[in-house]
């Protein structure tokens, strides 16, 4: 039983990274409609330069939020210089999904040609340490991951219900066209998405790399399934569901590894697919998605 | 043909003969430059470019099949390539089957989970789909790794090689093209009949308008989960043939890059047109070969920029530029006063 605790605290500690990487994904899909596959890499790019800030000397604590301010406006240009250009995602559901992969690779080789690819040390966020509560031993870490996630949704949750900003994003989200008729600029409104999303997943991506303790160009393509996973399950338009989604999969997943033999460490992400093709067969708007109603 | 396909000609039959004389011309003089391909080139050149064009060209008109006529994105195809592979790679080095006799099992197999995977795409559409997708292949080289007393897993597994016979007086290499070369060029032949058919025009027809589509008959579950088998079936079979030309496989070969690969060959040669995947083919084997070898970490990142620019100039690809360019210069050519046609109702409204 105690190998049960055990695992659970490291379901929830993984699940929680995985929620983060999923809300960015998920705030990006309630601006436009698009799922983003650049996600996970350009988490990665911010993550290596949350690392070269680190290894100039800055505390770890300050890499991050300078390499999340950078990631925002990097965000914001790419809506604007790369992703506005194509048009809406409607019609061309096909020249998105290229473009955004077409990111992917790019930012993956641009990570490769200035940072090399092997694996660099990522320094520990939160200390080590663990303390004990009966006889599950839990680390800081996990402690921290978690606290760090819920103070990341009330951000949120402030910035979308209670601010004129939050409000005219959310009105982008639900209808671009009268929004930009009571003189919300749309534009910036989209540009402000992306930057959110891009520094909500650069704080996603040093979570990661603080986990695994290494950081290097392959293994976000993983995070990317897993997010997936987790939006997925909790539905792609809802914040809450996306966090909800991620501490599901991060605890099936590694239920999945460590009871079921032939899964074991190797199949973790293969359990996480499992879990999206269930889900969009039985509930395919998700725990907490809208179900879309198309009139003919 | 009917008429609501290829609208008969305004100017009549001469034209359409002019047109079927140019048809023929081109055939017969691509045909020779592909025949005469193995004879010029160098065996590097013919197994590490030629007879991957080859295989990919199949592999994407499969997909082509799908995403282009039929509108449903996969970012997963080369984990059916890699299905195709491993069941000729297993059969030839561990049972001893001849290399042809493997085909139809890889053809089979890949079908069969082409429709598994197409089955869950009828609730999914669009983006999710390409989600899906993309998930099925990067899971793929982890199940490949994890059943590594079968599949040889990052060790790979060494096949047989595949030798030419004596009758046909051909280096191993030659021989290989010319056999990848008929099946392409039967493949391509099969899909066009098929598109310019009844199935094809309610492929399109489920593309542009699910619903219309239903209205006027077409039975969507059947047509979509059909062709994703039937598409991931040609992806299989290009895998196998894959197998006869390089006789090594390794989880690493069949990982999500192909899958980008083949959905990139397909959009950059043109989607929903018949002849767009061979061209993308030649384009995502060649450009990175142009690319400056000096520095090769540059190639990727310019190779994922220019998909990005291309997007946004040329959504149609390569054959999409070629058709928007020959529409302009006819449209220039027709301007001129010396070859200008006797004015139209059409233009003799604008002029007023």
């Amino acid at each position: 039983m105690d190998l049960f605790f055990d695992r659970l605290v490291v379901g929830l500690e993984q699940g929680a990274v995985y929620g983060s990487v999923a809300l960015a994904l998920v705030l990006i899909y309630r601006a436009t409609g698009l799922v983003n596959f650049a996600q996970g890499e350009l988490a990665l790019f911010s993550t290596f330069l949350t690392w070269q800030f680190w290894d100039w000397g800055l505390p770890i604590a300050l890499a991050i939020v300078l390499s999340m301010a950078i990631s925002f406006v990097g965000g914001a240009v790419i809506e604007r210089v790369i992703i506005r250009p194509v048009g809406d995602v409607e019609h061309n559901a096909l020249a998105i999904v290229i473009v955004t992969v077409g990111l992917l690779l790019a930012l993956n080789a641009v990570v490769g040609w200035i940072w090399g690819t092997q694996g660099r040390r990522f320094p520990k966020i939160f200390t080590a340490n663990t303390f004990d509560i009966g006889n599950v031993s839990i680390s800081y870490q996990a402690v921290g991951i978690l606290a760090v996630l819920a103070v990341e949704v009330v951000l949120l949750y402030i910035l979308f219900q209670r601010t004129k900003l939050g409000l005219a994003m959310r009105s982008v989200a639900s209808n671009s066209e009268s929004s930009q008729l009571v003189g919300i600029r749309v534009g910036r409104m989209l540009m402000f998405g992306w930057g959110l999303a891009a520094s909500v997943g650069a704080l996603a991506g040093a979570l990661y790399a603080s986990q695994l303790a290494v950081l290097d160009t392959n293994i976000f393509i993983q995070l990317l399934v897993y997010a997936f996973a987790a939006a997925t399950l909790g539905g792609f338009d809802s914040p809450v569901g996306a966090v909800v989604g991620g501490l599901i999969v991060g605890i099936v997943t590694v239920m999945a590894g460590g009871y079921i033999g032939w899964i074991g460490e190797d199949l973790k992400l293969t359990a996480a697919f499992a879990l999206i093709l269930a889900v969009l067969l039985i509930r395919p708007q998700g725990l907490f998605g809208k179900v879309r109603v198309s009139r003919v | 043909m009917t008429a609501g396909i290829v609208p008969v000609s305004p100017r009549g039959f001469l034209h359409d003969r002019k047109r079927l004389a140019v048809h023929v011309v081109v055939t017969v003089v691509v045909g020779a430059v592909l025949l005469w391909i193995p004879q010029y080139y160098p065996k590097f050149r013919i197994e590490g470019q030629f007879n991957v064009i080859l295989t990919y060209a199949i592999a994407a008109l499969g997909l082509n099949l799908l995403t282009g006529y039929n509108g449903q994105i996969s970012v997963g195809h080369g984990a059916f390539f890699g299905a195709g592979a491993y069941t000729t790679a297993i059969l030839v080095a561990d049972h001893g089957w001849p290399h042809f006799a493997t085909l139809g099992v890889a053809a089979v197999i890949a079908f069969a989970l082409g429709v598994l995977v197409g089955l869950p795409a009828l609730r999914i559409k669009g983006l999710y789909l390409a989600l899906v997708t993309l998930a099925l292949a990067t899971v793929f080289p982890l199940v490949i790794t994890r059943f590594s007393s079968v599949t040889g897993g990052t060790q790979g597994k060494r096949v047989p090689r595949f030798r030419a016979p004596a009758w046909t007086g051909l280096a191993d290499d030659q021989w290989k093209y010319y056999v990848l070369l008929a099946f392409a060029v039967v493949s391509f032949v099969l899909v066009r009949n098929l598109i310019k058919s009844r199935v094809g025009r309610a492929l399109i027809a489920t593309r542009d308008n699910e619903t219309a589509a239903e209205v006027l008959g077409v039975n969507l579950s059947v047509y979509k989960v059909v062709t994703f088998g039937v598409s991931a079936m040609l992806a299989g079979i290009a895998g196998s043939l894959s197998v006869f030309n390089d006789p090594f496989v390794n989880a690493e070969k069949y990982n999500l890059s192909l899958s980008i690969t083949l959905l990139v060959a397909v959009v950059i040669g043109g989607a929903a047109t018949i002849f767009g995947p061979a061209f993308g083919a030649f384009f995502v084997v060649m450009i990175p070969e142009w690319l400056p070898k000096k520095y090769p970490q540059l190639s990727p990142v310019l190779f994922g920029g220019s998909l990005i620019v291309l997007m946004i100039l040329a959504p149609g690809g390569f054959l999409g530029l070629v058709r928007q360019v020959t529409a302009w210069l006819k449209h220039k050519l027709r301007r001129t006063p010396a070859t200008r046609p006797r004015a139209g109702p059409d233009e003799a409204v604008a002029s007023t």
